[in-house]
Order: C-alpha cells, then sequence, then structure tokens
C-alpha cells in the first residue's frame, strides 16, 4: 500500500522534474553558446600555439601563461618581465578604479538630487538617466568622440573663450578613455544609488540636525552609511564592465592606449597567440570575479546589519 | 521685516549644482552627435548649415540596408529564443519551495551577465570557428544562437519578477473548476503574464540589436550588422553618414525604452 505521505514525496519529485525539463532550453542555450566555450578557452590556453594562430590542438604547453607576464629575450633567451602587457593590467585597474571614483563623485549627488525632488517629478528624472542607459554603448562613446575630438565641442568652445590656442588633443590617450567611460557607466553608478536613498529615512536626517550636527555631518555621518549598499552595487557596477572594456579603448584611444580587452583582441588577431589570448580573457574573468566576492560578503554583512 | 530663514532639511550644498551638471554632461555628446548628423558639408570638421543629406546617404547605402535587416532578423530570432527559454525558466524556479538545483539555476542563467563580453566574445570564437570548420556551414545560426544565450538573462528578469508579484488566486480557482494545469496555464497564468513576457521580449531585442562585441567576434565575413558596421567606419575618416545612422538608431532605442516604460509601469 502507498502511504499518503509517499503519494507526497512523489507528486514532490515529479514536481522537481518537471521544473528541470521546463529550465533545460534555458540552461542548453547558455551552457552552448555561453559557459560551454569558457571551459574550452580553459583548455586552449594550455595549448601549445599555431603557427598561424588557433592551436596545435592536443599539444600540452605552458607558454601561454608563462607570456601572460614574462617574456623570453630572443637574443640571450633571459627571462624578464612583460612589461607591455603589466602597464596593460595596470592602466586597465588604474583607470576602472579612477572611472568608479569619478563617477561616485558625480552620480552620489546626481542621485540624491533625485531622491529629494517630490515624488510626482522624480519618474522624470530617472527616466532621463535611463534613456542614455539604453542607448546603443558605441553610440555613446561615438558622441563622447564628437565632444572631445580636436575640432570637438569641448576644444571649439574652449578656444572661442580664448582659453587656450591649439586644440588639446584628447582622443588617442587615457584621459579620452576616462571621458568615454564615466559617461557610459555613469547610469549605472547613478541608478543603484537612488534606488537606496529613495528609502533613505530623512527623520534621521532631522534627528541629527536637532543634535546641532552640521550639514557635512549629516552627510558623512547619517546619510552615507545609510545609503552604503547602493554606493557598493553602484561601484561594483561600473568598476566590473570597465575593467573589461573593449569598444570604448578601441574607439578613443584607438590602438595607442590599450586596455586589456584590446590585448584579448590582439592576441586573436595579429598577435596570434590563442593560448595567450585564453590566458589573459580568464586572468581578466577571475579578477571580475573577485570583485564580485567582494561585493557579495559586502552586501551579505550589510543585510546582516540592517535586516 | 526681518524674514526667518526656513531650513531645508533635505538640501545639500552644491549637490544640486553637481546633478544639474551632471545632466548636462549625459545629454551634450547626444546633442553634438544630432547636430552633425545635420550638417550639410562632408567633413565633420566644419558646419556648412542644417540638411538631410546625410540621412537620404545613409538610407540609400546598400550596406547600411543590408546590417540593418540583418540586425533585426537576428534580434528577432534571438529575441524570440531567449523570451520562450526564459519563459519556461522563469516558471520552472519561482514560486516554489527550495529543491535541489534551483541556486545552480539561478546561476547558469545570470552567468552571461557576469562575465565581461570580451571574454565570452573570444571563447566563442574558438569554438564556433572550429564548428563552422566541421560542419561547413557558417550563417546567421552562430550569431542567433550567441545573441539567444547573453539575451536570457535580460528577458529572465521582467518575468520573473511578474510571476512572482502575480496572484495565486485565480489559477487555485482554475484547479478547482477543475481545470488541468495546461488549461490553467493557458487561460490564466500566461495572460496575467503577457506584460512580463512583452517586456521581456523588448529587453531582450534591445540587448541584442546593441550588441557590439560578441557580434563582432563571432560573424563571418560579410556578415556586418549596423553596430558592427559603424564600428568598423569609425576606423576610416568619418563623414557625417554615420551620424545620421547613430541618430536614426537612437531614435529607434528611445522609443523602444518609452513602450518598455510605459508598459512596465502598467499594473494589473
Amino acid at each position: 500500500m502507498t502511504s499518503a505521505a509517499e503519494i507526497v514525496r512523489q507528486a514532490e519529485r515529479d514536481d522537481v522534474r518537471s521544473r528541470w525539463l521546463l529550465s533545460a532550453p534555458a540552461l542548453l542555450i547558455i551552457f552552448f553558446a555561453a559557459i560551454g566555450p569558457l571551459f574550452v578557452m580553459l583548455a586552449y590556453s594550455f595549448m601549445a600555439k599555431g603557427d598561424y594562430g588557433d592551436v596545435r590542438f592536443g599539444e600540452f604547453s605552458l607558454d601561454g601563461w608563462f607570456s601572460v607576464l614574462f617574456q623570453r629575450d630572443i637574443f640571450d633567451d633571459t627571462i624578464g618581465l612583460a612589461d607591455a602587457h603589466l602597464s596593460i593590467f595596470w592602466r586597465s585597474v588604474k583607470l576602472s578604479l579612477i572611472t568608479t571614483i569619478v563617477t561616485l563623485a558625480l552620480g552620489f549627488p546626481t542621485a540624491y538630487f533625485i531622491a529629494t525632488r517630490p515624488p510626482h517629478t522624480r519618474e522624470v528624472w530617472v527616466f532621463l538617466v535611463t534613456i542614455p542607459f539604453w542607448t546603443n554603448l558605441l553610440i555613446r562613446t561615438f558622441a563622447m568622440q564628437e565632444v572631445i575630438r580636436n575640432e570637438g565641442i569641448l576644444n571649439t568652445v574652449m578656444i572661442r573663450l580664448g582659453l587656450i590656442d591649439q586644440p588639446i588633443q584628447l582622443m588617442y590617450t587615457d584621459a579620452a578613455i576616462l571621458f568615454g567611460m564615466v559617461y557610459v557607466y555613469l547610469p549605472l553608478m547613478v541608478l543603484p544609488l537612488y534606488a537606496s536613498m529613495e528609502k533613505l529615512d530623512f527623520r534621521l536626517v532631522e534627528a541629527g540636525y536637532d543634535l546641532y550636527a552640521t550639514r557635512l555631518r549629516v552627510l558623512w555621518r547619517i546619510i552615507i552609511p545609510l545609503v552604503r549598499p547602493g554606493i557598493v552595487a553602484g561601484s561594483i557596477l561600473v568598476f566590473i564592465p570597465s575593467l573589461g572594456a573593449y569598444v570604448i579603448p578601441r574607439v578613443l584611444g584607438g590602438g595607442k592606449s590599450m586596455m586589456l580587452g584590446n590585448l584579448i583582441e590582439l592576441q586573436f588577431g595579429a598577435g596570434r597567440n590563442w593560448p595567450l589570448g585564453a590566458a589573459i580573457s580568464i586572468t581578466l574573468m577571475a579578477m571580475v570575479m573577485v570583485a564580485l566576492l567582494v561585493y557579495v560578503r559586502n552586501a551579505a554583512r550589510s543585510g546582516a546589519q540592517h535586516g | 521685516m526681518a524674514s526667518r530663514r526656513t531650513f531645508d532639511l533635505r538640501s545639500q550644498p552644491a549637490f544640486s549644482f553637481v546633478a544639474l551638471f551632471t545632466f548636462f554632461m549625459l545629454y551634450l555628446p547626444i546633442a553634438a552627435l544630432v547636430m552633425y548628423a545635420f550638417n550639410a558639408g562632408s567633413s565633420m570638421a566644419v558646419w556648412e548649415g542644417v540638411s538631410l543629406r546625410w540621412f537620404y546617404e545613409a538610407a540609400g547605402n546598400e550596406r547600411v540596408q543590408e546590417a540593418a535587416l540583418r540586425s533585426a532578423v537576428i534580434a528577432m530570432f534571438a529575441a524570440l529564443i531567449a523570451t520562450i527559454a526564459a519563459t519556461m525558466a522563469a516558471i520552472a524556479t519561482t514560486r516554489t519551495k527550495p529543491y535541489p538545483g534551483l541556486t545552480f539555476k539561478y546561476a547558469f542563467i545570470n552567468q552571461p551577465l557576469m562575465v565581461p563580453e570580451i571574454v565570452t566574445a573570444v571563447a566563442l570564437l574558438i569554438v564556433f570557428s572550429r564548428i563552422k570548420v566541421w560542419t561547413g556551414y557558417s550563417g546567421l545560426g552562430y550569431l542567433i544562437a550567441a545573441h539567444s544565450a547573453f539575451c536570457i538573462p535580460f528577458a529572465y528578469l521582467p518575468i520573473r519578477a511578474r510571476l512572482e508579484n502575480m496572484d495565486l488566486s485565480l489559477e487555485t480557482a482554475a484547479a478547482d473548476l477543475y481545470a488541468t494545469k495546461w488549461q490553467a496555464f493557458r487561460h490564466v497564468t500566461l495572460p496575467l503574464l503577457r506584460p512580463g513576457i512583452i517586456a521581456g521580449f523588448m529587453l531582450a531585442f534591445v540587448i541584442s540589436l546593441d550588441d557590439v562585441v560578441i557580434t563582432e567576434f563571432v560573424k563571418s565575413g560579410g556578415q556586418d550588422t549596423l553596430p558592427t558596421y559603424m564600428l568598423g567606419q569609425l576606423r576610416r575618416e568619418t563623414t557625417p553618414e554615420i551620424n545620421a545612422i547613430a541618430v536614426a538608431f537612437l531614435l529607434f532605442s528611445v522609443l523602444l525604452v518609452t513602450a518598455f516604460f510605459f508598459i512596465n509601469r502598467r499594473k494589473v
């Protein structure tokens, strides 16, 4: 005899099985066209490079990983650090950090401004931030080029005002990449910041003023600690795509100012060193994972604090 | 008469100024882009008066037409596939007790959001280039597959949100009236879910349409989409034609986003 408990268990098993069947198409598509290839790439990073790109299939080699950080001198075979790669790693981290700081400096007041508008106008301001966010990244990068190129708006205005005689060469410099990344990723900072500021309880601010706190002190001791989850989320959302940026440095940095994304492309293109490209890709992915872990731990902690 | 200054709790000195500057900065580049699209001259440097010349040139350019059509076809298929897969996955992962593999599914479905696009792009290049050699097929299928994969998490988001906020009592009522599981789904759940599905489809469509990086690495020769065509053009001396294309693209995106905004706001 089957007991009631067994029938329930059987029904639960059926339910779980049908839930797996239902999610199968999504899981399979993502496996074949996103996750699986990453494992293939991991394998490729341990193979010997082919002469015209690709790899010598199945031939094990650590050269790819070795060349991420080191290079062998072509004359005397001594091993030295790969300065070119290191400087690109450093530039990627540096530019991403500066981008995060600048977007925070601009985004925090902006989010605060939106959160303190009357409720019915807030939506309009949020919408104004959302539109650039959903505009094609390439188009926004190109739009920034219109501002900073030699004949662009910035230089034209500054020459007209008599601030400079000659246009400042911004295109194809680190500064150009910074302009582009700040512009493109700013909405990613503003939106999560706004989400946490919207919930801010201004009675706490009032209490601060009642206790004779100055505006700066209220900002520093009350507002910033309360919106910290938004600050962390926004920073991560800006830092991670900045680190993996490809289109912005390609268009605005123009091959002179490379970031990791462009270094990877180079290895799969003219560099013809797929294992090295694969190894750098995995390194980049690992850096992103570390940033994400920091975020998850942070979110868990602040979640515990604020319930 | 001594006027008493009111003390505004919420005001922080200089914040409004920075905020308005930021909004100005957000729209200045777009304004510049739009302005040069209407430039009558063929140089990007000199302003020669207003004209629609470059819009006509872009619309008449065969390569632009082909790329636009290809973009639309890929986005249509990818969004359709992603939305169907995401809807099924959303049903399978909501309104249930935690079961073995649920967290795994979340992680799997959101994975395309976690990995930098350039990394996925070169990984796909590696795998697809080998499959192309093996099978000899080099059609749009690869692009559609790649786009479907990274569109799934975007389609999944609004559908799942909609499902979680949905009232269960109607489905229970259907079950009470002896509807089969399928009938209840078809006549109760699906109609209630429709706004979420439409939102998910539109989101996926925009994401696919906008993609540059993965398309650039997966496409075979002669498979330019509108964004990769523009990226290719940016390498050369550009004419305002590319501004005109960008403006048309921009307008289309803004329309889609506005529509999305209103669909998502409508609460049933």
